[in-house]
Order: structure tokens, then sequence, then C-alpha cells
């Protein structure tokens, strides 16, 4: 009997490093709940609440999800001639399991039978059921669609689907990619064509690499305005699982082998559309991938977390001249570099994960409830469009630097146990593989600087550091640091300024350093915070400095040399293509 | 087994309300947690130091709920959970409601108190009889405090009602004017199955199943659940109103006879508490041949193992 929440310290760690109960406050005004019996009575029950979840969900990925993982990642599931997938019997136990839990309804309305928990409370839910299975993240962590139902579609699909995600009767997944249009969506051509006769919308093309797309519930993204090429042109459909979609394909894949990625094929699938024409792309599904990205920023903590751990138990019981190996400075330094960089990324992650809270409570409130006093709503209106802008920025960060973040971490736990880690007898070889999709799906590491680049060059950055630091610290040793990270700021701010003098190009070119140096600097103001509230935490963030504030540096210096060569001499250093094999 | 899904199974109560399907009555304990056992677990006196010990849901126990669970489940029907103990015993009952159980009664008097298993089932059935309506009484095998594994089978006995201990698996179960359950039972280097006319008292042992986690809505809102001992008069009140008020039984409420409860109702006497550390002495080889096999039985019997 295991239990990965509360054998994690630093998880528990933010219902004091976070204003847990605040959190409560905005998710419980106006909640619509429904005849639901199990409202809380009052903000200190609800945050009681979040940790019996929590304690529910540690319990399941310790019992059974890390138990069942390794059986799922060999054998997989399995495609069937009719075009159907048949889940892998230990993947359905654990959907049963959570299912009957009541956690496949976390964020929804109470209405629905939902939980009403706030995102953060769904982040480390998501962290800890990936560290049980980072494959099965994937079912669990579809839990957006139903949300994006929630927020968009009528009330008749809400209330024809969403009671079915909560008991976990029904998955979902997010039809997106296609062949030719994958990092680029707006070039999906799968056609949504309105039949006047029936009166419904039907679709017809072919989906690829759509995570569960053997799921009941399918959220298609079609091009409905054929007239129209680019985003505009396209509509967000729901549609059941029926006969006219076919799986043609379950693709091999390198990890996640629990989560089956499907090439779909519609053929006149009857379909009903989600709010309005031609706000597919450019509303809803960018809605949808904001949460998504968070949840791979969590599961990629799950991931690094368990790599890290079976490293640990390792160094410390492997004795290799004459000690456990982890009494070495190099095998030390591995150990510590990857705890503090997945509190770093846990740091950064969770606290993104509150400001969707307030982000996502403000619209709620200012959009649904009829009659809302203008005192009350201008400023919720004023503070939702902020925090839209700062999350535009931080839930890409988040998901960048966390799911580098395990990459790391897992090829270093592999390291670790040396010639042990790269057979298939641990499973740091699984974690190395799961951990490879993270910084690839929901939008590349690549598209995530895209995005993140964006608030630190339009000042946002700049804005949010500045408040924390006018923050101060009684601890002289923390004001230090916290002059550091000003000094650091002041580095990302002169960065920024030469690449907009150089050019766009330049800037494109040297975005990832400067949302790195962006990344360190908002991170170190979380663990300052937090560094006040725990000694320990103080050891993390002057190891995290440390490390952190040469590369800065480093950036700067790189960005400040102004070598373009990657972009004006590509042909010439990268060679002819090579001839094909 | 998928056409008895289809047949009802009526049963019928004292107040002639019919409910579909099976009932059943399981009795939990709340039991120290003997795992992990600290010095001052014993007093100096050489009795067991309850204050010092953390307690548990007795892991059998859970097992017996489990099934009881998985009947309901399956077929419709009731789960009624009673424990006897004190009022902090109210936990375990919280816990089986946070996994299903419909309804849990604690049974809790200071006359209870001291009471051995002759007591304790006398105590129980009793309870099962106010409860009444059940086709099937499931306990844990044996409770990891005491482990007699004789308060199960001492129920059945005191309700005049057939019992199959060591359940592996219900396998079969059947309605109409006699109900009937097969089952397989664990007998040590194989398995039994066996038919039993319920109602019956059915012992489990932890294979059987794997416990349910909690279910988190249930615990949302049976964390407020309490007896009446545990809150004030007013806080009983408010709970009441709101359901999430538990059955708290005396002695009185089972109509039990007190001298058969507690210490005058506990033939057993604790002689003497010994710690007893079990060192290896070394091995015998005993020949593969009658004779040796039959010495080695005769050893066993002259030590009184057999």
């Amino acid at each position: 009997m295991g239990n990965f929440y509360l054998d994690n310290e630093d998880i528990q760690f933010y219902f004091k490093a976070i204003d847990v109960k605040k959190l409560a406050e905005i998710q419980e005004d106006y909640a619509e709940n429904g005849d639901a019996d199990y409202v809380p009575y009052d903000l200190d029950d609800a945050v009681d609440n979040y940790r019996r979840v929590l304690e529910i969900a540690g319990q399941i990925a310790a019992d059974t999800l890390a138990k069942n993982a390794e059986q799922v990642d060999e054998e997989g599931n399995t495609l069937n001639d009719d075009g159907t997938v048949t889940l892998n019997p230990k993947v359905r136990e654990n959907l049963d399991k959570m299912g009957a839990a009541d956690l496949m309804g976390f964020t929804l309305p109470r209405r629905y039978g939902g939980l009403n928990c706030p995102t953060l409370i769904y982040t480390m839910a998501t962290e800890i059921v990936s560290r049980g299975d980072v494959s099965f993240m994937n079912m669990f962590g579809l839990q957006g669609i139903a949300e994006t139902i929630n927020a968009f579609a009528s009330q008749e699909i809400k209330d024809e689907t969403l009671s079915r995600f909560c008991t976990g009767e029904v998955t979902g997944a997010m039809v997106l990619t296609e062949p030719d249009a994958g990092s680029d969506l707006q070039s999906v051509r799968l056609r949504a064509d309105y039949d006047e006769a029936t009166g419904q919308w039907l679709l017809n093309g072919v989906k690829r690499f759509i995570t569960n797309g053997c799921g009941e519930i399918l959220l298609t993204l079609a091009r409905s305005e054929h007239e129209i090429e680019d985003g505009r042109g396209l509509s967000l459909f729901i549609s059941e699982r029926n006969e006219c979609v076919k799986v043609r394909h379950l693709e091999h894949k390198l990890g996640i082998h629990g989560s089956p990625t499907c090439e779909l094929v519609f053929t006149n699938c009857p379909a009903k559309l989600i709010g309005d024409r031609q706000r597919g792309l450019i509303t809803y599904v960018m809605a949808l991938m904001n949460g998504a990205r968070l949840g791979i920023a969590a599961q990629s903590l799950g991931v690094a977390e368990a790599a890290f751990r079976l490293a640990r138990v390792y160094a410390n019981s492997r004795c290799q001249f004459g000690g456990p190996i982890e009494n070495l400075p190099a095998v030390a330094e591995l150990l510590t570099d990857s705890r503090v960089s997945i509190e770093a990324a846990r740091a950064l992650t969770y606290e993104t994960a509150a400001v969707c809270d307030q982000e996502h409570n403000a619209q709620r409130v200012t959009e649904t409830v009829p009659d809302l006093p203008k005192e009350k709503s201008m400023p919720l209106k004023r503070l939702m469009k902020s925090l839209k802008r700062l999350n535009a920025m931080l839930t890409p960060m988040s998901k960048f630097y966390s799911s580098e973040m395990c990459n790391k971490v897992a090829y270093d736990a592999i390291q670790v146990l040396g010639g042990s880690g790269y057979m298939k007898d641990y499973a740091a070889e699984r974690y190395a593989r799961d951990a490879r999709i993270t910084n690839i799906y929901e939008g590349t590491s690549q598209l995530q600087v895209v995005a993140a680049i964006k608030g630190i060059t339009s000042g946002i950055f700049q804005s949010y550091v500045e408040e924390f630091e006018q923050t101060v610290y009684e601890d002289a040793e923390l004001e230090a640091l916290k002059a550091q990270l000003v000094s650091a700021k002041e580095k990302v701010v002169q960065g920024v300024e030469f690449v907009k003098a150089k050019s766009v190009t330049y800037t494109d070119l040297n975005a990832r350093r400067l949302v790195e140096m962006g990344c360190d600097v908002i991170i170190g103001h979380y663990l300052l915070k937090q560094a006040a509230l725990c000694d320990r935490k103080k050891t993390v963030l002057k190891y995290f400095m440390a490390r952190e504030m040469p590369l800065i540096e480093k950036n700067l210096l790189q960005i400040l040399g102004g070598c373009q060569l990657a972009v004006d001499s590509y042909l010439e250093i990268v060679g002819p293509v090579p001839a094909a094999e | 087994m998928r056409k008895m899904l289809n047949c009802a199974n009526f049963n019928q109560d004292r107040n002639g309300v019919i409910s579909v399907g099976f009932n059943s009555i399981v009795c939990v304990k709340q039991v120290p947690d003997t795992a992990n056992v600290t010095s001052d677990a014993m007093t100096p006196e050489g009795t067991v130091n309850r204050s010092a010990l953390p307690t548990i849901f007795n892991p059998e126990d859970l097992h017996a709920l489990e099934t009881a669970l998985e009947i309901r489940d399956r077929f419709g029907g009731t789960v009624t959970v009673v424990t006897m103990g004190p009022p902090k015993a109210a936990d375990v009952l919280r816990a089986c409601l946070y996994r299903g159980a419909d309804r849990a009664v604690l049974l809790t008097d200071r006359r209870a108190a001291a009471s051995d298993t002759l007591a304790t089932s006398y105590i129980l059935s009793q309870a099962v009889k106010t409860i009444g309506n059940f086709d099937f009484v499931f306990c844990g095998r044996q409770a990891i405090d005491g482990d007699t594994a004789q308060t199960g089978p001492q129920i059945a006995e005191k309700l005049e009602i057939p019992q199959v201990t060591y359940l592996e698996e219900v396998i079969d179960v059947k309605d109409g004017a006699a109900k009937t359950a097969r089952i397989r039972r664990n007998i040590g280097n194989g398995f039994e199955i066996v038919d039993v006319q319920l109602p019956a008292l059915i012992t489990v042992i932890e294979t059987a199943n794997e416990p349910r986690p909690f279910a988190a809505k249930k615990v949302m809102r049976n964390k407020h659940a309490a007896v009446p001992a545990e809150v004030t008069p007013e806080d009983a009140e408010s709970l009441k109103a709101k359901g999430l008020l538990l059955e708290q039984w005396t002695l009185d409420d089972i109509n039990a006879d007190l001298n058969r409860c507690g210490l005058a109702g506990s033939p057993t006497k604790v002689f003497r508490v010994e710690s007893i550390v079990l060192t290896k002495e070394g091995f015998t080889e005993v020949e593969p041949t009658e004779e040796g096999i039959t010495a080695l039985i005769q050893e066993l019997i002259s030590e009184r193992t057999l």
C-alpha cells in the first residue's frame, strides 16, 4: 500500500506555498452545484477535500497504475479488424478504478457529478497519476475535453455528455492533427458539410496521431468554411463513437505504449457543432491546448519524479569503491541537479496552474452569472484580461521548462544506474522513452518558445517579475539572492533590447535563450518566496541560483555576440542534403 | 450468471418494503496496527496499551466488505456494516461509507468491554438479528489483534445459520424461494467449492479480492458523518437533518442478555502474556520413507504440534 501523494512532501508543501484557500474561494464562487450532497461546508472544508482527493489519487497511482505500468508498456493496446481498438485489460482496470473513485470529473461542476476542484489540484493529481504510469495520464488528462465542452458547448450537449465523463463511462479525444497539419493547425483539411436534409453536420477526412482516438467522444477540428483557407475557416465538432469513424492504424511508438495513438478515417460521420462556426481553432482549440499544455507540464513532473526516485534508491544501495555510489561527487551532483530541477519545474507549473485558476474563474463568473453587479464584474473582467496575457506566457513556459527538464532527469537516471539502467530490467529506460514525447506533443518545445517569447519581448515578463521584486525579505541572505534576480532580469531586458534592434530573424534565433533566462528569473522568485517559509527550500534556492545565474550570463553573452550563422550560413555549415538511402 | 441478473431477488422487511437483490451485513473491527508496533505497545502489566498503537481497519474485514459490495453492485441489495467498539471505532464505519456501504451501525457500550470471542460473537449476533432481513453475514477471517478466527464462526452458531469460512470467490448466487450461493473456499493446499443455503455467514480471506479505493464524492459527504458519542447534541441534530448521523446502539438496543456480555460472558481469561522471540535451532532431516515419516508424525504428536 503506497501513496504517491502522501510520500511526496514537496507536493504537500504547496498547500502552504500557494494560498489554496483563496483558490477554493474563487472556485466555489457561484459554483453550480445542482443537488449535489457533497458540497463543502466552508473553504477549509473545501481545502480538506482537495487533500483527500489527492490522497485517493495517490493510492490508486501507487497501488494500481504503477503496478500495471510495465505490462501495459510491454503489451500496448490492440487494433481490431473492424477498425475498433481494444484497450489493454490493465488500462481498462486503471480507467475503471479512477472512474469508481470519482476522479474522472475532477474540475467539472458538481451539477454534472464533477468534483469542482481547482486546476492546481488537478495539476497535482496529473503529476501523481503520471508518476504511476506516464501513458495513463493521457486518459486521465483528457478531462480537458470535458472542460472544453463545459465552457463552449450548448446546454443540450453538456447535459448529454458531461455526467458520463464524470463516471468514467466515456473518455474523449481531441481530434486535431492531420498528415499535413501538425504544428500548423491552420491547414486542417477534414471537411465538415452541413446537410440541409437531415439538419446535421457530416465529417469526412483523415486525422493522424490522435491520442485515444478510439475514445467514445470525439472533438474534431474541421473546415466548415471551404472558401476560407486559414484558421478562421475551422470549426469544432463533437461526435460519439460510431461506425462512420474507423481506426485505420495504431501507431507504434517509442514510449507511452498504454496510450492508443490512432489514425482515424471519417466517412460521413454525423456531428454537432460546438459553439459558433469559425471559432474552432482560434478560440476553442486554443483554450483546450492551453489546458493540455499545463497537463503535459504536470505529466513531465510525474515522470521526472519517478525516474529520480528510482535513481536515488539505486545510488543509495549500489556499492562500488567501498560504499554507495551516491557518496561519489559526480553521482551526487546528478541526483542533486535532478531534484532541484524537479522542484524548480514544479514551482513554475503549480504557480501557473494557480494563475489559470484565477483566470478561468474570473471568466466563468463574468460569462455565466447573470445580473452580476457592475462593481464586481468590471474588476473581474480587467483581472481576466491581464491574467490571460500572463498565462499566454506562463503556460508555454511551464510546458517547455518541465518537459525539457524531465528528459534530462530521465536521461540522468539511466546514467546513475549505469549499465543496469540501459537494460529492460529497470524502469529507467521506460521513463526515458515515456519522457521523450513530452517536449513534442501539444506543441513542441520550439513552439512553446514561440508562444512564450511574446510575453518576454512585450514587457509582460518584466512587470510580472517586478511585482515580485517588491517583496522585502527579513532574511538578509534572501535579500542578497533577490538582488541577483533583479540583475538577472536586467540581463533579460538587455538581451531583448539587443535582439529587437537587430532583426526579427535574430529574435527568433535567440528566443529559446531568452525564454530560458526568463524561466530562471521567474522560478527564482517563486523559490525565494518558498525559501522564506522553509529552510530546506532556501538551500534548494541557493543551489538553483549557483547553477542558473552563470547560465543567464552565458546566454546573454551569446546573444550580444550577434552570431547568426545558423541562418546566414546554413547551407555552408550543414552541407548538401544527404542522399536518401 | 447473466441470466440471473435478469431475475429479481425480492426481500421484504418488517415494514413491508420490498428490496431487490441480496442484503449483506458486514462485521468490521478497528484494530491496533500490529505491523507498526512500538516498544510501548505493551504495558508493564502485560496488557495491550491501546492508546500507544495507531488503529487501522482490520485488513481482512476490508476484503469482507469488498465481497459484500461486489455482490450488491452485481445483483442489487444493500450493505450494512456493524462494528463494536469505542466511539472512535466510527472511523472504520466512515471508511466503509467512503467505499459505498449503505448503512453503518456502531455498537458501543461499556458493559461490553473485556468481551472475549464468545461474548463478542453473542453481541454481534444480537446486532445482526436486530438489523435483520439479511442474506449474507460477512466477516474477515480473523482480526490481527487477537488472531483467533473464532468470532465469525461463533456468530453463525448463535444465529443458527450455515457458515463458510476462508472464502476466496463467490462463484454464483441463486435467488428464488431458496436462495443459495456457490463459494470457492481456500483449504490451505487447494480449494473446495461449496453450495450454501442463504442466509449464511461467510468469512473472507485477503486473496478474495482487492478492496476498492475510496470514492471522492462519498468521502466529501461522509467525512462529516458521526455517531452521537462523537459530537455535541446540537451537532447531532444538524447531522441528523443531513442524514449523516450514524446509528449508535447499546446492548439494550439489541436485547442482549447482560450475563452473556463483557467480562461476565467471557470464560476466556488471559493467564499470562509472554514476549516470545522465535529462534532457529538447526534442522532435522527426515528420510522420505514410511519409517521416517512415521517417526516425524510421532514426534509432532508428542510435542503436541499435531
